[in-house]
């Protein structure tokens, strides 16, 4: 090495010196578990959408997005170029129409929540921290019905803004908008917990998907199917009940029965009050059983 | 850090911990055993995660049946399986995992860069894991255990999988955990060998019972015992009988001649090693005899050994390999 390389070789060592600190303490806050809990939580709704994750896996969720708001977007450019006096289609139907599209929603995103962490034996890391089963199971739930009902609300905005740009009636769009953001809550809960339930209990991500679009398209063909059979024999009482089958048609028989929709039953026989208890106690039973056998797959494999 | 009376765990058909009482102090803490012996058990009870049959438990002074979460927010955790997702980068894992333990967002940042620089991953740590080899996997499970910087970290057979070298690079990752870091280790292995040079204390459980409980150098000490091979050349066609000659001229106290019939025991030469000055009187007999030294190795009392009690009580004569 010549002299003049080892002056350069000093001078830049004097210039752009290294420091090795060594390892530093931290002493910082530790915000122990209902943060963890919350950042679960946002981690995994921001995961549904493909935030935070790779551009790939931004595609399909977006474009889902956009494929359940642009139907709202049509109406809503019809609704205000023809000044039509009321939208052409119910806010509480809305989802039910597109329930396709939240079904493909699920099926894409549920297993990515949760299979992931089971297959890769992730979940060991979790519950060796302050965050424990509880934690996780209602952050995973939370995250999965949050990221379904931003699906299926946003389009019921675009439908209200553009009602009230058609100067549609005010206190009616507003009951309507209001009955369908609580259909598509209830919804949201249901489908979650159904959705990450199969999910957990299939650790490969493609038997998840394979398993969610399986249970909602045919659950929902076989009840419609009968319905449809059950009604052109004239057994017309049979219709109201074969809706407790089926997520869609829960749903579907909870807003008939209690927030003004009209049924997209066979015959618009959707149930009566008193069937539409029962309704809205299978919802709800449904919800805190996916919970329940969540939190039981999640004891086997804490560590 | 770590207090265990008459400790028991009973299963419906098997004991994984019989009445185990232990006392481990901060340093690097072995805890050996065969497959079975109630290792994972223990380290599930220590983190709150499963409740004993019988006796108590604490770490770092808390009470693991009712701290539980206390605990795990200063103790890590490094599982013996795999444990990471393909699909993402180091970073964004561990971050993530940084926050599962309440750091800060900027803080988990900080930490993480900090902490995969510390076990040595630089430049590959933005790369997906999925394409990692298993030593850098190993160190990435290290760092989330460490990230929080706890005061405890509990490393799950952490040499498992792992050849040779990478093996040597844990076990001084280990020491420097607890030297460099401040943080106390407690590491479980059912390989006895690698123990030894790691760790200040070691404890030996069996069937869930403690077998023994000491430090390495209590287990290792009695004589230390130079094994010395050299060459032969051309002026001293058989060169360990020259230094055999040579060395005891220099007061050197050599053991009998290795006759076992090992190959090449015939040619290894065991001497006992007084201090540091018997290295330096090996050296310069065997450069004065102008031979090449092959080998100059400590031949400890394997850790090994407290199986098979009465073999330390006995002269170590026959090499451990």
């Amino acid at each position: 090495m010549s002299n003049g390389t080892t002056h350069t070789g000093t001078a830049l060592a004097e210039t752009t010196r290294i420091h090795n600190i060594g390892y530093r303490n931290y002493d910082g806050a530790r915000l122990g578990r209902a943060y963890a809990r919350r950042s679960l939580f946002a981690q995994s709704l921001r995961g549904a959408y493909g935030l935070g994750r790779s551009a790939r896996s931004k595609v399909l969720p977006m474009i889902l997005f956009a494929v359940m708001c642009v139907p709202a977007a049509i109406v809503v450019a019809v609704a205000v170029t023809t000044k039509m006096k009321e939208l052409p289609l119910d806010y509480t139907r809305y989802a039910i129409v597109t329930q396709a599209v939240i079904g493909l929603f699920l099926a894409a995103q549920a297993p990515q929540s949760v299979s992931r962490d089971l297959r890769f034996k992730t979940v060991p890391l979790y519950f060796s921290r302050p965050i424990e089963r509880v934690d996780y199971v209602l952050a995973k739930l939370g995250a999965m019905a949050s990221a379904l009902f931003v699906l299926t609300a946003a389009p019921l905005l675009i439908l209200w803004i553009g009602s009230l740009l058609a100067k549609m009636d005010f206190a009616d769009q507003t009951k309507g908008f209001a009955q369908g953001l609580v259909s598509v809550a209830l919804l949201s809960l249901l489908f979650g917990g159904l959705g990450l339930v199969m999910a957990a209990l299939t650790p490969r991500r493609g038997f998840g998907v394979a398993a969610v679009i399986a249970t909602l398209t045919i659950t929902y063909g076989a009840v419609s199917t009968v319905q449809a059979i059950a009604y052109e024999t004239g057994s017309e009482g049979a219709v109201e009940w074969l809706g407790l089958f089926s997520p869609v048609t829960l749903i579907d028989g909870v807003q008939t029965a209690f927030l003004g929709a009209s049924s997209s039953f066979p015959g618009g026989q959707g149930p009566g009050t008193g069937a539409g208890v029962v309704y809205l106690l299978a919802v709800l039973a449904l919800i805190a059983g996916s919970y329940g056998v969540l939190m039981r797959r999640y004891r086997k494999v804490g560590l | 850090m770590i207090v265990t009376e008459s400790l028991s765990k009973r299963f419906p058909r098997v004991t994984a911990l019989d009445r185990l009482s232990l006392d481990i102090g901060p340093g690097v803490t072995g805890l050996v055993g065969a497959n079975g012996a109630g290792k994972s058990t223990l380290i599930k009870i220590l983190l709150g995660l499963s409740p004993a049959t019988e006796g108590r438990a604490e770490v770092l002074g808390l009470d693991v049946a009712t701290s539980g979460a206390a605990i795990r927010e200063r103790v890590g955790y490094m599982p013996e399986h795999d444990c990471l997702p393909p699909d993402v980068s180091a970073t964004e894992f561990v971050v993530h995992m940084a926050r599962m333990s309440g750091l800060p967002p900027t803080a988990a940042r900080e930490r993480t860069a900090d902490t995969l620089r510390h076990v040595g991953l630089y430049e590959e740590r933005y790369r997906p894991i999925g394409g990692y080899s298993t030593g850098m996997k190993q160190r990435v499970k290290l760092a989330q255990a460490l990230v929080h910087d706890p005061q405890l970290v509990l490393l799950d057979e952490p040499t498992n999988g792992l050849d040779p070298v990478g093996r040597d690079e844990m076990l001084g990752l280990i020491r420097r955990v607890h030297t460099d870091f401040g943080i106390s280790v407690l590491v479980t292995s059912h390989l006895l060998g690698e123990l030894e040079r790691t760790c200040d204390h070691v404890v030996v459980v069996d069937g869930g019972r403690l077998l023994r409980s000491s430090s390495t150098s209590d287990f290792t000490k009695i004589t230390t015992t130079l094994a010395v091979e050299v060459t032969d050349s051309d002026t001293h066609p058989d060169g360990t009988a020259a230094l055999r000659e040579a060395l005891t001229a220099a007061g050197v106290t050599l053991h009998a001649r290795v006759e076992d019939g090992l190959p090449g025991a015939g040619h290894i030469l065991l001497l006992e090693a007084i201090g540091e000055e018997t290295y330096d009187t090996v050296r310069d007999t065997v450069a004065a005899l102008g031979l090449g030294l092959v080998r100059m190795e400590q031949r400890r009392h394997h850790i090994a050994e407290v199986f098979r009690p009465d073999a330390a009580a006995q002269p170590m004569e026959v090499p451990a390999r």
